[in-house]
């Protein structure tokens, strides 16, 4: 099955909002799971909540709250505008926020439950060995929570992938600029005579996410051999 | 090196107020499990903060609530082993000795290379902890501490999860560090055949409190203590002056006399450090003969302790050393046992408590 021109700028599109949705999320992520997961602060429960709020708000809702905040006339967009020269509605870069957002509550929940699962006596063990507060949190927290950032990084980018609601909420369905996947498959839907060309987008997305499910297992398991301490190779 | 801990902690209803000074070589925390011994390691390591008090390394205070001096872990240069290990288990054995280098100027190769030899860690260095077995988990652990280049080593407990044999093999090489690297050690254990077999002094702890202190030979022959955790006796350092092949036997000499003993490993001329039970010692006003006992001793009864249970520790100077003698108090009326008394003392099995003490 070969793509068309057309496709492959759709999958082009998508892969570039998911993976810098991912990427620009994820030290966030690592971030807010680190204090849910250690760190005790007035405030904790409701930060917990705001966190977990675009898991369970329906996604139009995210759209259009993000576009009153970052539209060129929001409080945040304008500002972002004026001083920057920022702009994020109706471009991709917004597509890629409104992806990020939706996916973070799925990334903080597997990071900070690994970062729970850490036996906390391999910290202090590092810290008697002369390694301060950041050295712990690079050399032992981290590694240890490879398996964790990998699940998470994995469905916030299935996430972003398949995001609807909020993209087009919030930056439209543009052709070539915020028209991804799952718009475009929409979209194909609503054309007369776009069936065919519909059901060949859907296979690529199921293929897009197959690869992606079979290496995040390969990476997951990987890491968790190296978190239990067995061999690379598996020996016992 | 001294060390000086005075603190006080309250840990829920459990009240740990301890205040003792260990000098050179090793000192053995020992106690009941319970007692206190692993918080008052980590209180100096600076993993527990004691409420009250004050702690010093040769003179350095890491610890003084009064000055409000509270020196973090990583910067106290304290090795610590850990009852369990605590290896790291993303990084193989390499990485793990390596770790302590990373937040220092890194360790000189032959620093490296000679804690490897020490501990026989040369087969193990490319493997991951998940598969080592616990004793050699436990030698990667005492070299990673070491290779941190420690001012103090903290042992906690390190052969507690091991099994006998295990046991045995770590120790032998815990042996060997004290010997051979000068660091000093606190160890703490609630075995006596450790205890005797590796300290110099001995702070016995019992409900979060300190009962004795003192070198190794006083306060573990002190069978007023017994009731606390363990068995009276007596421990005598000696030498060995002659080995028997054949009969896998070997003569040691003390201050007063000589014993036979089985199975010593230890070369012609080696100090050896042996326990002798009071249950294990016997008392005759003759000198027996026609007995398959191998150690008669002649001495003088120095001391007739008082009757507890039906029996008696008597305390016997035997040339500059004193044993033990659990007997009746039968015995004791019918023998007319008293201060002055010249007796012999039979001696039914003497074990092996440390090879190598004193500096080799």
């Amino acid at each position: 099955m070969m793509l068309t021109a057309e496709e492959c700028e759709i999958l082009t599109l998508s892969m570039r909002v998911a993976v810098w949705a991912v990427l620009v999320s994820l030290p966030f992520a690592v971030a807010v799971a680190y204090a849910l997961a250690r760190l005790d602060f007035p405030g904790k429960t409701l930060f917990d909540a705001t966190v977990h709020l675009p898991l369970v708000l329906p996604p139009v809702v995210v759209g259009y709250v993000l576009l009153l905040l970052l539209g060129k006339r929001g409080p945040v967009g304008s500002f972002l505008d004026e001083w920057f020269g920022v702009v994020v509605a109706f471009r991709w870069t917004g597509a890629a926020l409104a992806a990020g957002i939706m996916g973070f509550p799925l990334m903080v929940r597997a990071i900070r439950l690994s970062f729970e699962s850490i036996d906390r006596k391999l910290e202090s063990a590092a810290s008697t060995l002369g390694a301060g507060r950041v050295g712990v949190f690079l050399t032992v927290t981290l590694p240890l929570a490879l398996p964790g950032i990998i699940t998470g990084v994995l469905l916030s980018f299935a996430r972003g992938l398949g995001e609807f609601g909020a993209t087009i909420t919030f930056v439209s369905n543009i052709p070539g600029e915020t028209r991804t996947l799952p718009l475009a498959i929409y979209t194909l839907t609503q054309t007369p005579a776009g069936d065919a060309a519909a059901l060949r987008l859907s296979l690529v997305a199921v293929l897009l996410s197959l690869v992606a499910l079979y290496v995040s297992e390969v990476l997951v398991r990987r890491a968790a051999r190296r978190v239990r301490g067995d061999d690379a190779d598996g020996r016992h | 090196m001294t060390l000086t801990v005075d603190i006080e902690r309250r840990l829920g209803a459990f009240r740990l107020k301890t205040a003792f000074e260990a000098g050179e070589g090793v000192t053995a925390l020992f106690g009941r499990s319970g007692a206190g011994k692993t918080s008052i390691v980590n209180a100096i390591a600076g993993i527990l903060r004691p409420d009250r008090g004050r702690i010093e390394i040769n003179g350095d205070t890491v610890f003084d609530s009064e000055r409000g001096i509270d020196v973090r872990t990583p910067r106290r240069r304290i090795g610590y082993v850990f009852q369990e290990g605590r290896l790291f288990p993303h990084l193989n054995v390499r990485q793990n000795l390596r770790y302590a280098g990373l937040f220092s100027r890194g360790t000189p190769p032959s620093e490296f290379a000679h804690v490897v030899e020490l501990l026989g860690l040369k087969d193990l260095l490319d493997r991951r902890p998940g598969n080592l077995s616990g004793g050699e988990k436990q030698r990667v652990a005492i070299g990673r501490a070491l290779l941190s280049r420690p001012r103090l080593l903290l042992l906690d407990e390190p052969l507690a999860s091991l099994d006998a044999h295990r046991k045995g093999e770590v120790l032998q090489y815990i042996e060997l560090m004290r010997d051979e690297i000068k660091v000093p050690i606190v160890y703490v254990s609630h075995s006596v055949e450790e205890v005797v077999r590796l300290a110099d002094t001995v702070v016995l702890i019992s409900a979060g409190e300190v009962s004795a202190v003192g070198a190794a030979e006083e306060v573990m022959g002190r069978s007023d203590l017994r009731a606390s955790a363990f068995e009276g006796g007596a421990v005598i350092d000696a030498k060995v002056i002659e080995q028997d092949m054949q009969h896998d036997l070997a003569t040691l000499a003390f201050d007063g006399g000589t014993l036979v003993v089985t199975n010593v490993d230890a070369l012609i001329g080696e100090p050896v450090r042996v326990r002798i039970r009071a249950r294990d010692v016997s008392i005759a006003l003759k000198r027996p003969e026609a007995i398959s006992i191998q150690n008669i001793l002649a001495g003088t009864v120095r001391e007739v302790g008082a009757e507890r249970g039906g029996t008696v520790d008597v305390v016997i100077a035997v040339g500059g050393v004193l044993l033990r003698a659990r007997v009746t108090q039968r015995a004791v009326d019918h023998l007319g046992l008293a201060p002055g008394l010249a007796v012999h003392a039979l001696v039914k099995a003497v074990s092996l408590a440390r090879a190598g003490s004193g500096s080799l």
